[in-house]
């Protein structure tokens, strides 16, 4: 999809989030000087085209009680892995799942799972489940637990073409 | 943002169910709130309320558009640093200078930090990286997705 001015503008105005008032898309138009319906328009073409995935809430994982977040890798065949992503993504306790390049000789694995948990031997068993659903395909695995959060913002656009 | 869990008490039933129906989506309507009121049972300005009240409690990060950069025709990428323990919080600055960097995590591995950049063309991915090589002295490694197999979870409140 083509973006033009006017949609970057909805984007880096909203990219912070919408209003919380009854018009949303209203009071967006309000500070751009557009009409709303130019801007819900605009809105749904963007969702249409998967520029916008969804308008939805972003849940805190961890203030929901799920504090252990580890980022598992694993080291699959490469003739099985496109096979064996779909299945590991399609368990509850996954929030992503890609295929990613190995960065050998010190990184070899191929497959990253996020598993979240609400203590890290909840997320160890969620670990023994996914190993044994990949089987043999898989060589090796680790996992890494995040520590710190050092930065999180949502994406930000500089509003120029 | 909050890291600690809400007390055990502090979401009611409705609370955990507007927190469940709102990670499904709104509809880019008019009044899109009154729509997904009716399907809770609430008004329109109680729905509001409550998400108002769980943002500032921190049971929520944000509330809008979720944005998909390639879609765009920009790009993400997910890279790792191996940052010597002594000059971590050094590097954190420098790589957190950078506006590209939109998440960086501290990890339990030898790769001890993990971010993503978000930038608006392909290209920039590689120069955000080549940059913060420059400025840090230390390497960057990059893991682009090459296939998406699952995004989307939903958590249950």
């Amino acid at each position: 999809m083509n973006i033009d001015a006017t949609d970057r503008r909805i984007i880096a105005a909203t990219s912070g989030g919408l209003p919380l008032a009854p018009a949303p898309f209203a009071e967006v138009a309000n500070w751009l000087g557009l009409s709303e319906d130019e801007v819900l328009a605009r809105v749904a073409a963007m969702q249409a085209a998967g520029v916008i995935r969804r308008i939805a809430v972003a849940p805190n994982h961890y203030a929901l009680g799920m504090v252990a977040n580890g980022m598992s890798v694993w080291d699959v065949d490469d003739a099985q892995v496109d096979l064996l992503g779909p299945k590991v993504g399609a368990l509850d306790f996954v929030s992503h799942c890609y295929r990613r390049p190995r960065a050998l000789p010190g990184w070899p694995y191929n497959l990253f799972a996020m598993l979240h948990g609400s203590t890290r031997e909840e997320v160890a068993a969620k670990r023994e489940t996914v190993a044994a659903l990949l089987g043999p395909a898989c060589r090796g695995h680790d996992i890494l637990y995040s520590t710190r959060i050092l930065k999180k913002t949502g994406m930000r656009l500089s509003g120029e073409g | 943002m909050r890291r600690a869990p809400l007390p055990p008490d502090t979401l009611d039933a409705t609370d955990r169910a507007v927190l469940n129906r709102l990670q499904e989506g709104l509809p880019i309507t008019h009044r899109p709130f009154a729509e997904a009121a009716e399907s809770l049972s609430l008004s329109e300005a109680e729905l509001i309320d409550r998400i108002a009240r769980l943002r500032e409690i921190g049971a929520i990060t944000r509330f809008g558009p979720f944005y998909d950069a390639e879609a765009m025709g920009g790009a993400f990428c997910l890279c790792a640093m191996e940052v010597p323990p002594a000059r971590f919080e050094e590097v954190v600055t420098l790589v957190n200078a950078l506006p590209e960097v939109a998440h960086n995590y501290e990890r339990t591995h030898r790769l001890n930090m993990w971010f993503v950049l978000a930038c608006e063309k392909p290209d920039g991915v590689t120069r955000a990286a080549q940059r913060i090589e420059r400025e840090t002295g230390l390497k960057v490694l990059c893991f682009p997705k090459e296939k998406e197999f699952f995004i989307g979870f939903r958590v249950t409140a």
